[in-house]
């Protein structure tokens, strides 16, 4: 990372400050077990996503990275209420909402 | 703020702690879309994260009781595997991301006339029509989905019996 300025905040910040986030994201998705957490953590990434195509907007001049970040958001919502109807439908049928006790499609 | 906020989402134990962490970090992003000139966004962020989602979250937090999770473990076994993966791939995406010289401005935005939420409007229902009307169909089976899967199973004989997680 050599070339991001310390004065002026460029792209490069953005992009850095979302890779920073969409990693930390990934590494909760990857390593909680509580599948609250783990929605949250897809809530971190989409959100690094939006601050990647919001950044390039405003490089490019034009708001249809905006217009995406819009859809993306949309797209959030919907998960995070499909997900946690069916959290709620998994903890009342198996009282767990660790995810590496759930083993319903395990044979 | 942002990556403060991210880090306690992850890190921290109690569901109710990682979810405020997570208010943090999202009132971090919005005052980046603030700097980034992207109003109707920093609003959007606002109303629909941390006023709706993350209200979705606390429900269900409250709802499913994790007073018997506190003391168990709140890792997977192999968590080293899944940080040196994450770390590896973010470390690939940066070194090839940051100093990659991006091309400049190439539209002339700055001509137009209106505020960012009439422009953006304007995009919207002109160019993403369809995208939009797609977008608000997968809304509605989103919430027909989740409410049919949220509800109580009907037992045979008396109707509804009311969910285990709930305390009256």
């Amino acid at each position: 990372m050599t070339g991001l300025s310390l004065t002026t905040i460029g792209l490069g910040h953005y992009l850095a400050l979302s890779a920073a986030l969409m990693l930390i994201g990934t590494v909760g998705v990857l390593t909680r077990r509580n599948v609250v957490v783990i929605l949250m953590s897809v809530e971190l990434i989409l959100n690094a996503v939006n601050i990647n195509l919001i950044a390039f907007s405003k490089h490019l001049g034009q708001l249809h990275g905006q217009v995406f970040a819009i859809f993306v958001i949309a797209v959030a919502v919907a998960e995070a209420a499909v997900g946690l109807g069916i959290l709620i439908a998994l903890y009342r049928n198996k009282g767990t909402v660790n995810a590496d006790e759930v083993d319903l499609l395990k044979w | 703020m942002v990556l403060a906020g991210a880090v306690l989402t992850v890190a921290l134990r109690n569901a109710v702690h990682c979810a405020v962490a997570l208010i943090v970090s999202l009132l971090g992003t919005a005052g980046l879309y603030l700097l980034l000139r992207a109003e109707f966004l920093f609003a959007t962020q606002i109303i629909l994260y941390i006023g709706g989602v993350m209200l979705l979250f606390l429900f269900v937090i409250m709802l499913i009781n994790l007073d018997e999770s506190r003391q168990e473990r709140h890792f997977i076994k192999g968590w080293w595997l899944g940080v040196a993966l994450a770390v590896g791939t973010g470390a690939i995406g940066l070194r090839w991301a940051v100093d990659k010289p991006w091309p400049g401005p190439a539209g002339d935005s700055s001509g137009a006339t209106g505020g960012n939420t009439e422009r953006l409007a304007d995009l919207l229902f002109s160019e993403y029509l369809v995208p939009f009307e797609a977008i608000s169909l997968l809304l509605l089976v989103a919430i027909v989905g989740s409410v049919l899967m949220a509800r109580p199973k009907p037992s045979p004989g008396t109707g509804e019996t009311p969910a285990k997680g709930v305390q009256a």
